[in-house]
């Protein structure tokens, strides 16, 4: 039991630390979006398997799969009315843009 | 026993490391989505922290901390959002009436 948690708990703690690395160094808003949502609500999974398996007891786990589930649902939801919210301002986007069906549509 | 809770603290570093970045961003971002990106995921590292506080106190009470903060930074980044959107109407950017559904 202890392996699955240090195990789960230190691919969280990376991907989180990895999301934050791409929120710095991407070069759009837009791309670090992408980074800052799906990261971490990934690595979150891993935490919450850490703690679940920490404590071993039936509230803990259900609290920690309650989490998961609604971080799932709004994760996407937030990243979708920042970025659509982002577009009508005006971002720039990257020079590394090819495609850009919004604009096409509109 | 003992190595977990050393685990968590090591833990604990990285996630400070990270969140010292995001508020790099914070500080720098070009447009104010940037900076709502940035405080977004500051506090979904701040839920981290706390989850593996719980693991290394031992102190279940925490994991209620991690649903609070989750609800609440849900509900932060939909009003930036719309404050956003809002504004960018009113200075000229583009609305409802400019998408082709």
């Amino acid at each position: 039991m202890m392996w699955v948690t240090i195990i789960s708990a230190s691919c969280g703690v990376l991907f989180t630390l990895l999301a934050s690395i791409g929120l710095l160094r991407m070069p759009d808003v837009y791309l670090r979006s992408q980074t800052s949502t799906l990261a971490p609500t990934f690595g979150k999974i891993g935490v919450m398997i850490a703690l679940a398996a920490h404590f071993g007891e039936s509230d803990v786990t259900a609290k920690a799969v309650l989490t998961i589930l609604f971080l799932f649902i709004t994760a996407p939801i937030a990243a979708h009315l920042i970025l659509r919210a982002a577009y009508r301002d005006r971002a720039p986007l990257a020079p590394v843009t090819v495609l850009d069906d919004y604009k096409s549509n509109s | 026993m003992g190595n977990e809770l050393q685990f968590a603290g090591y833990g604990l570093i990285v996630l400070s490391v990270s969140i010292v970045m995001c508020a790099i961003r914070l500080r720098k971002g070009p447009t104010l989505a940037d900076r709502v990106l940035a405080l977004d995921l500051m506090a979904t590292i701040i839920m981290g922290i706390f989850a593996l506080y719980a693991l290394k106190s031992g102190e279940k009470v925490y994991v209620d901390v991690v649903i609070v903060l989750a609800l609440i930074a849900f509900t932060s980044t939909v009003v930036y959002a719309r404050h956003i959107e809002r504004d960018a109407a009113r200075v000229g950017g583009l609305d409802d009436e400019d998408e082709i559904k």
